[in-house]
């Protein structure tokens, strides 16, 4: 028996490497869920020979705070707060996942402004998802704060936008279904347009810094890789699928919103290692703002809601509806069932952060657990979406 | 993409002892799915995976529902049927080298207490993986086959499987300033009438 | 208040009003004020204790859920809670002074957050950050919510907001300099961590069948009673 119950490793399969005379004692290592590596509560049950992992458990749950039963005991409006707290670095897309699997299943339109307006904020919020993420994988190469402290500056600038046109930094709540809340003023968007247009520099600072890094590069060439079927098969998502190669972005694949209107490239990996995964994020902020500035410039005037919109006691006919879309950390789905009553029957987050951790084990065997750290931290989880 | 009748005409042709349901979605949506036959999930599964045209290799969703037994009054004659209960798994498949879907699969349990177990797809789709101990864990359904069904969201030792209809959550209801609607039952329930105190002046 | 569920106001246990300090006998601040000017300091070892102490808190670098970001905001170029001294955010329990509950507590967490706190050692001080820390905010109906971290450790500052803003943070951590400065070394006001009649340690809780057992420390937390009128 154990010092710690439940702190020993869960029932699993058995460990895979040589473990006789001649090898030694296997170490197993719980790394969490309070631990500065791990981006929140997650935590990994570890084994290692040596200093090479054998065997690496996630153990997810820590702040399990059960989005889906709030969300099925409340009317559908309710439920859009909430998705702000899912990942909570990246509220606005969140809203529009679950705004457009509304809209799916209640038949809704939206005008055309707030179309536009939806994707000015889905890749503001991917800015700040990406940028935020270079620091934080850098934090866990060890840098030690500094390259956060630049991805913050920019983060606080966007955020600053957020609040105010929604009145929140980042719980924005921002998204209806059939819609946006507010319009923005002229100034907002003169505001905006401008700081899009620094974004460029800011990429080239960090860039410079980081990307050509001797030590970067030593850590995280050929650390964590992924086959493109192993990834396929496994459900990754997002900026970690196309690392490996796969052409697969639901903005190009399902076109929603006006993603079609605009002229943009899914920029894609050849290695699927870190550093390739690390690239993807750069390229892709690159690549958003060409988006955003092609949106600013074609902003139509408009209304920003369907007036025939009803937002206070909605009741969509029975059915049921799975609205997906490109999220910064991948393929955010809300799979929604309704019976005809004010609350959903069935409300489910399909959550890419938990998903893109299927492979996790697969990327870390035969690494050091400083080499896990960082394979964690490019896959870029936030545990609010994990565990919901 | 082929329609959801040719994939189901085309399932039949395959496995002809199999029995495959399309279940229409009458909501706006029109995202029809197909039930299956749970003896046969499994080789379905491979069949949709490796399929030249279909090529389904890429599983996005996976989720249980809970459908306790209803009682159904019919219209016309007002005689009461009940409508066992089920749990259900359903499975959101797309392609990615076809760039096509989705098609959406579903399984369903014979009740709700004991006959709770359904094939696994993590052998064919490894994005099942922790989207079934979920489901385990918050449904009850049992996924056989699958290589580690854990609790995944809950503790290791509890009992219950919370997003079930019928799940009571332990009663440590507190006092809200402004409760209505079930949160205004519990609080009922929590705190019972008494009689009617004296009020006491406030300083 | 004609609400038939409220509860009656909950008894909390009065602090004490903080008495002018006595710095240096009998002397008032504008005297040593005066001296100050001077180049003359006269101070208690109490007082300039408190001092050192407030402004080189050690935070527990331990992030839960939302609020942790605004607390990385906090530490951040832009808010700098290094102006408070307080930058130093130590990974490792045993070198924290200052744990920042910075999110939703589930049941599944709660077990290791009462773990943490009884590895630190004294003297320690908890801030509850954010809804979710004090009451379980917006996922208080959930059932793996604990509805609050003060039902298993103290709690010293309380910061509302959902999330609180940095700015709120660095509010409530003046707030507890004030309060450290504040405390005494002896006599009967003496701090908490001083008196051998304080506990340092709470137990842990279990993880049940259906809950968390016991799902509250009843030496802590007393739930608020309330005769329900007919």
């Amino acid at each position: 028996m154990s010092l710690f119950p439940h702190l020993t490793a869960p029932p699993g399969p058995t460990v895979r490497a040589v473990h006789d005379e001649f090898h030694g004692d296997l170490l197993e290592v719980s790394m969490g869920p309070q631990h500065p590596s791990t981006h929140g509560v997650f935590r990994m049950v570890v084994t290692l020979d040596g200093e090479q992992i054998v065997k690496l458990k996630p153990v997810f749950g820590y702040l399990h705070r059960n989005h889906e039963k709030i969300a099925e005991n409340t009317s559908y409006l309710s439920s859009m707060p909430y998705t702000d707290r899912l990942d909570y670095l990246c509220s606005m897309s969140n809203n529009w996942a679950y705004a457009l699997a509304v809209e799916k299943l209640g038949g809704l339109t939206v005008p055309d402004r707030a179309q536009y307006l939806r994707v000015i904020m889905a890749e503001l919020t991917r800015l700040v998802n990406h940028s935020c993420l270079v620091g934080f994988l850098f934090n866990d190469l060890g840098t030690s704060f500094t390259p956060l402290l630049y991805a913050f500056r920019e983060r606080e600038k966007i955020l600053d936008l957020f609040e105010s046109l929604s009145g929140s930094r980042m719980m924005c709540n921002y998204q209806r279904f059939g819609g946006c809340r507010v319009d923005p003023t002229p100034e907002w968007l003169a505001t905006a347009s401008a700081l899009v247009d620094n974004f460029p520099k800011f990429l080239d600072e960090y860039e410079t810094m980081l990307s050509g890094n001797e030590i970067m590069l030593a850590r995280t060439q050929g650390v964590g890789r992924v086959a493109a079927a192993q990834a396929i098969n496994a459900g990754i998502t997002g900026p970690g699928l196309r690392a490996c190669g796969v052409d697969y972005d639901v903005r190009k694949v399902d076109g929603y919103g006006f993603y079609p209107r605009f002229d943009f490239r899914v920029p894609l990996g050849a290695h699927g290692d870190t550093y390739d995964r690390y690239m993807m994020r750069i390229l892709e902020m690159r690549e958003s703002v060409k988006i955003l500035q092609q949106a600013f410039r074609d902003l139509p005037a408009g209304p920003v809601m369907d007036p025939k919109a009803k937002l206070r006691g909605f009741r969509p006919k029975a059915g049921e509806a799975y609205g997906r879309l490109e999220g910064p950390k991948g393929e955010l789905g809300f799979y929604l069932i309704s019976d005809g009553s004010p609350n959903p029957w069935r409300y489910r987050v399909r959550p890419p952060s938990l998903i893109n951790l299927t492979l996790l084990e697969e990327m870390c065997l035969g690494h050091t657990i400083a080499d896990a750290v960082v394979i964690l931290g490019s896959i870029d989880i936030v545990l609010g979406e994990v565990d919901r | 993409m082929e329609t959801l009748e040719q994939i189901r005409d085309r399932l039949l042709a395959r496995f002809p002892a199999a029995k495959i349901e399309l279940v229409v979605n009458p909501g706006p949506a029109a995202e029809h799915s197909l039930l299956l036959d749970a003896a046969f999930a499994p080789e379905i599964a491979t069949f949709l995976h490796d399929d030249e045209v279909l090529r389904l290799d890429y599983c996005s969703n996976a989720t249980g529902i809970d459908w306790p037994e209803k009682e159904i009054i019919d219209a016309t004659t007002k005689a009461k049927t009940v409508q066992p209960g089920y749990l259900e798994a359903v499975y959101h498949l797309y392609s990615m080298s076809r760039k096509h879907g989705p098609v959406i699969l579903r399984l369903r349990t014979a009740n709700r207490s004991d006959q709770v177990t359904l094939p696994s797809f993590t052998p064919v789709w490894k994005s099942c993986d922790f989207q079934e101990c979920e489901i385990y864990d918050l449904y009850g359904i049992v996924f056989a086959g699958h290589p580690d069904l854990r609790r995944l969201l809950m503790w290791h030792g509890f009992k219950d499987h919370p997003m079930r209809r019928d799940y009571v959550a332990p009663d440590d209801y507190e006092w809200e300033p402004t409760p209505h609607g079930s949160v205004l039952d519990r609080a009922k329930v929590h705190y019972p009438a008494t009689a009617p105190q004296p009020e006491t002046p406030k300083p | 208040m004609s609400d038939p569920t409220r509860p009656e106001p909950v008894e909390r246990a009065a602090t004490p009003a903080p008495t002018p300090f006595p710095a240096a006998g009998n002397i008032s601040d504008a005297d040593r004020e005066d001296l100050r000017q001077h180049g003359i300091l006269l101070t208690s070892l109490e007082e300039l204790y408190g001092w050192g102490r407030s402004n080189s808190i050690w935070p527990l670098q331990f992030g839960l859920a939302c609020c942790a970001i605004e607390m990385i905001a906090a530490a951040t170029a832009r808010f700098d809670i290094a102006r408070f001294g307080a930058e130093i955010f130590r990974p490792s329990p045993r070198q924290a002074d200052l744990m920042i509950v910075s999110g939703t507590v589930t049941k599944k967490m709660a077990p290791l957050v009462v773990r943490l706190w009884n590895q630190m050692p004294e003297p320690k001080y908890c801030i509850a950050m954010g809804a979710c820390a004090i009451s379980g905010g917006p996922f208080k109906q959930g059932y793996n919510v604990l509805k609050g971290i003060d039902r298993l450790i103290p709690v010293d500052i309380y910061i509302p907001g959902c999330p609180p803003r940095p700015e709120a943070l660095l509010h409530g951590l003046t707030e507890l300099q004030a309060k450290i400065r504040g405390e005494r070394v002896s006599g009967p006001q003496a701090a908490r961590h001083l008196r051998a009649d304080q506990p340092s340690e709470f137990p842990i809780p279990d993880y049940g069948e259906h809950d968390l057992e016991p799902p509250s420390n009843p030496a802590l937390f007393k739930p608020p009673v309330l005769p329900r009128k007919t």
